[in-house]
């Protein structure tokens, strides 16, 4: 994977397949302490302390299709390889946090990406989780929350083409105007 | 754009929408379902989902639901895009890279017919 927005989406998808029905995902760009932090945060059923402890290992997956699971290991290593870390906190029953940091003038640092395609589709790709996304770049945010818009659409599914054509304007304009990677 | 005003605008979509769909009556809906799963993603799903968003939104077309999937274990024949009309069987597709995506919907979504060319068994 060759940007920072497609490994968003993959472990994005690993809340999903934990349970989750709150979904956070936060981006915070700082030019002066040069940082790139990504928080993803869910309420899914969590993971054991001994879970965690192994879970960089490419050899240790929960998955039942087949016996690797390569996407925070994927993740850790591209965050490693330009002075960065992945941290995983999580409890049973209550939720997991994956926190990763870049050094953001690294010059190995890989690409930020379309994260504005990743989030408008998990945005509608999972229309049962209640998504927020938040984005700051050097104290410029933006926020986006599911839950109030599907309160609003109430009947109307998120995959509506006007609705498509809602979300994605939203993420493209509020993000677009911010954002400082490439 | 304020985050208020926005709120309003969609308000007013909605309204649109249920007025559209009152004045289709549309019979049984289809779901566009694409593979999302990390082999997915390194293949392109990302690019896969959003051709079938761009797909919808830009022919109109009402009463799909799309979502998205982990891996079901052909990570080979990713990305993958499975699709079920009414209460029909579950139709799946390998290899659909943006531009197959175009023929795949055009073809079954639209008219109703498998696009047989990537087409894939499970």
């Amino acid at each position: 994977m060759k940007e920072i927005s497609l490994h968003i989406l993959d472990i994005a998808e690993n809340s999903v397949n934990a349970g989750a029905s709150e979904i956070t995902i936060e981006v915070i760009e700082n030019i002066k302490n040069d940082t790139l932090l990504i928080n993803i945060t869910d309420n899914g059923k969590g993971m054991s302390e001994e879970t965690v402890a192994v879970i960089s290992d490419p050899f240790v997956t929960t998955r039942t299709t087949r016996r690797v699971g390569l996407g925070i290991p994927f993740f850790k290593a591209a965050a490693e390889a330009c002075d960065g870390s992945l941290s995983i906190k999580s409890e049973l029953g209550k939720g997991t946090s994956v926190s990763i940091e870049f050094n953001h003038s690294h010059i190995d640092r890989m690409p930020m990406g379309d994260i504005e395609d990743t989030l408008t589709n998990l945005f509608i790709g999972y229309p049962n989780v209640d998504w927020l996304f938040k984005y700051n770049a050097n104290g410029d945010s933006f926020l986006i929350n599911g839950k109030e818009i599907k309160e609003i659409l109430d009947d109307v599914p998120l995959s509506d083409p006007s609705v498509i054509n809602f979300i994605r304007n939203q993420i493209n304009d509020g993000i677009g105007k911010i954002r400082i990677t490439e | 754009m304020n985050a208020i005003k926005s709120l309003e605008d969609l308000k007013k979509i909605r309204e649109q929408a249920l007025e559209k769909r009152k004045a289709t009556a549309v019979s049984g809906s289809t779901q566009v379902i694409v593979g999302m799963g990390t082999c997915g993603i390194a293949a392109g799903a990302r690019e896969t989902m959003k051709a079938v968003l761009d797909f919808i939104e830009n022919n109109n077309i009402e009463n799909v639901v799309v979502t998205q999937t982990g891996c079901i274990g052909i990570c080979e024949q990713e990305p993958i895009l499975q699709i079920v009309v009414g209460e029909s069987e579950k139709t799946t597709y390998g290899k659909a890279s943006p531009t197959v995506v175009e023929k795949i919907m055009q073809s079954h979504v639209v008219n109703g017919k498998v696009y047989g060319e990537n087409e894939i068994q499970i």
